[in-house]
């Protein structure tokens, strides 16, 4: 391969993980690079598959439930989501107010708890590792709400056919009450430390630029759409559960690069705490109840077809059961966020440097446990 | 206090004055006295290059621990401060892997040499009054000649591990260092016009008469610390270590005892960074009540410390952001410095 000076010049190949610091887990792509710069990508998954939708074939609908937290693990209960509500179209159940309000009350804490992971790792990966301490003091505050309240703190099961598990507690208004102390003082605290940095704006300004018209092409969804200007969030727009009580704000921003991903995040967490408060607010205002619907002990979903889409931190999650009435269902399908989300690497990699491959993966916040199965 | 204060150069006068005995008793010339005190002053040197890598690696996992709100090692040695005597046992046992078809000589004379350039500078740094082991003429510029040959060693490393990633990354270190000695140059140089004259004890006794040279300095003062910064391959500029997007950078090839040498050289490169930062611009030695090779300590430990506070803060740069911000911001800050000093002296002589 020669270049237009008349020099010899050859394309070399760079593996990117499996095993990486900076991959998020073990992602593997095989970069094609002309010096320092990266000229292909191409992306090899599948050092996590578990084989999760095959599983569930052989598992009964309450069995199969826990190892849907396995998916996105760093956000548990918004894993169970989709597939309870599949399941539940399938049941025809109608799911009791307050146990609507824990679904969201618990999904909430998860997203918060999950983009503290995101910001957290990304300034990891731009060389500041004392970044990843400070937001994970915040995840813990968000995992101590969960455990008092449903007794994990990663991976929950909380959420359970025709309701959810557990009510509220005392101890589970403490932590939450410590939540809302702590939360705003860090969010304040980041946006002091990470926004103005003349180095942090210099790696994330301009790299990865998604517009978005392509960003919609490629079905990205989550915080990495509405970063690029597209103004979609499950929640407002098609809303499960009880979110249409709600009054859901939803930041947007045009820019599309990873700095922009990165502010949607942090403006995201504002959100997110507030209608935390609501839902709290909300659950607190109702009177006390069911929490879980009137379902047969033995589980056997009438014949045919459910889908079921919820917004996950990572984007929009959605589950296909296909039931043909028996114990197990028939077949299970995931449509997972990250899986889609990193099909647009081949278009917005090639051009940026080494170091910005590092920057552009860490600010779509993915999770390997999701994009496998 | 006097005592205390001139306690090593007592102790160096006594073992002269003891081997003045011996060569007198052997009959021997008492010339030799000079070559066998070579050989006191490099001892010294060693165990001042020993006693700061053993304290610093502790002191810096622990700051950092405190940066990120957590206690850094407890558990060797009370409250910790044993770490680095089980690091370094820990990596003296381990198993010495040397590639295949690397260079083997080169291999190890790259990890032995990494500790020269350190040793060579300190010995001109005046750790306090009378205490340079050589109080050149010329002390500054010896000393930016020696901290230039730092950065060999890591091109050794990168050439004899056979290992593309290694060589690249030796070839940034280079490229980084000698483009960062221009701005380091600079600042130094505008220091000496201000005070006159090359020799580091002449710099210190002109801050002790009139005023530390921070305070005339302070521009050069700041572009010389993140030269300094630069030099020693220290985050946010630490592409050849911190190099987790490629490898493990430089260092991949070298395991156990050789690595060890590189990470306490590293922090030698440091001490000797701000050594030269304490003696140009904070007064070195000077200072009321203590003797004077304490206030060196705690003059260093600051700025150490502000070494690691920068590390564990910053993001990392980019390469080719690195090689811009020198040559496009630091160069000509620095060069309208010098032209300012210049002017200002001119006017007020």
């Amino acid at each position: 391969m020669t270049n237009e000076n008349g020099r010899y010049s050859e394309v070399y190949q760079l593996n990117f993980g499996p095993q990486h610091p900076s991959t998020h887990g073990v992602l593997h792509m095989l970069v094609e690079m002309d010096g320092e710069t990266c000229v292909g990508v191409d992306t090899k998954i599948g050092y996590l598959h578990r084989g999760m939708e095959k599983l569930l074939e052989s598992r009964t609908y309450l069995q199969g439930l826990p190892y849907t937290d396995r998916l996105d693990y760093l956000a548990g209960v918004n894993n169970n989501l989709p597939y309870v509500l599949a399941v539940e179209k399938l049941l025809g159940v109608e799911v009791p107010v307050r146990a609507n309000l824990l679904r969201m009350l618990t999904c909430e804490i998860m997203r918060l708890a999950s983009y503290m992971v995101g910001i957290g790792i990304y300034i990891m990966d731009l060389g500041a590792v004392s970044g990843v301490f400070y937001p994970f003091q915040q995840r813990e505050y968000a995992l101590d709400c969960m455990s008092a309240l449903c007794g994990a703190r990663m991976t929950q099961s909380y959420i359970r056919y025709g309701g959810v598990q557990a009510d509220i507690n005392e101890e589970f208004d403490a932590t939450m009450q410590k939540l809302f102390d702590e939360v705003p003082r860090f969010i304040e605290m980041y946006h002091k430390l990470i926004d103005e940095n003349e180095i942090f704006l210099t790696r994330t300004k301009g790299i990865g630029v998604i517009s978005a018209e392509d960003a919609m092409d490629y079905a990205l969804t989550g915080p990495n759409l509405r970063a690029s200007g597209v103004d979609y969030d499950l929640r407002r727009d098609a809303p499960y559960c009880l979110y249409d009580r709600f009054n859901i704000k939803v930041p947007v921003l045009t820019a599309g690069d990873c700095h922009a991903r990165y502010m949607q995040r942090m403006l995201e967490c504002e959100e997110i705490l507030q209608l935390i408060k609501e839902i709290y607010a909300a659950l607190q205002a109702e009177p006390a109840g069911e929490i879980m619907a009137k379902i047969p002990k033995v589980l056997k979903p009438a014949a045919g077809e459910a889908y079921a889409q919820t917004e996950n931190p990572k984007g929009i999650m959605g589950c296909l059961v296909a039931s043909e009435g028996k114990l197990n269902p028939l077949r299970v399908h995931f449509r997972r966020p990250s899986f889609d989300n990193i099909a647009i690497f081949e278009k917005i990699m090639p051009g940026h440097k080494v170091a910005d491959l590092v920057s552009i993966i860490a600010s779509f916040d993915i999770v390997l446990g999701e994009i496998d199965g | 206090m006097e005592f205390i204060n001139n306690i090593f150069v007592n102790i160096a006068g006594l073992i002269r004055w003891v081997f003045d005995w011996l060569l007198g008793l052997l009959g021997l010339p008492l010339g030799l006295t000079d070559v066998l005190m070579v050989a006191v002053y490099w001892v010294a040197i060693v165990i001042v290059c020993v006693l700061c890598a053993l304290f610093y690696v502790i002191w810096e996992r622990k700051l950092a621990g405190y940066i990120q709100r957590r206690p850094g090692p407890n558990r060797l040695g009370p409250n910790g401060w044993l770490q680095t005597i089980g690091d370094a046992i820990k990596l003296v046992m381990k198993e010495d892997i040397v590639p295949d078809k690397a260079d083997k000589p080169v291999h190890l004379l790259a990890a032995l040499l990494a500790f020269v350039p350190p040793m060579l500078a300190l010995a001109a740094i005046p750790f306090g009054e009378g205490m340079a082991a050589l109080d050149l003429q010329l002390g500054v510029v010896y000393v930016i000649a020696v901290t230039t040959l730092a950065s060999l060693p890591v091109l050794l490393a990168g050439y004899a591990s056979n290992n593309k990633y290694s060589l690249v990354g030796g070839m940034r270190v280079v490229n980084q260092a000698i483009s960062y000695e221009v701005p380091q140059a600079f600042a130094i140089l505008s220091v000496i016009m201000v005070a006159g004259t090359f020799n580091l004890t002449e710099i210190v006794h002109f801050q002790q008469q009139h005023l530390w040279l921070v305070c005339v300095q302070p521009l050069a003062f700041v572009i010389y610390i993140i030269s300094a910064v630069a030099e020693c391959n220290r985050a946010p500029f630490d592409l050849p270590e911190g190099e987790s997007e490629l490898t493990a950078g430089v260092f991949t090839e070298y395991s156990g005892m050789r690595y060890a040498l590189f990470y306490l050289a590293e922090y030698c490169n440091m001490f000797v960074a701000a050594g030269l930062a304490t003696t140009l611009f904070l007064g070195g030695f000077s200072g009321p009540f203590l003797p004077g090779w304490l206030w060196f300590i705690l003059k260093t430990f600051v700025i150490m410390s502000i070494f690691i506070w920068v590390r564990w803060t910053l993001p990392r740069v980019r390469a080719d952001y690195v090689l811009r911000f020198c040559w496009k911001l630091l160069v000509p800050l620095t060069l309208l410095n010098m032209l300012v000093t210049g002017v200002v002296l001119y006017i007020l002589a």
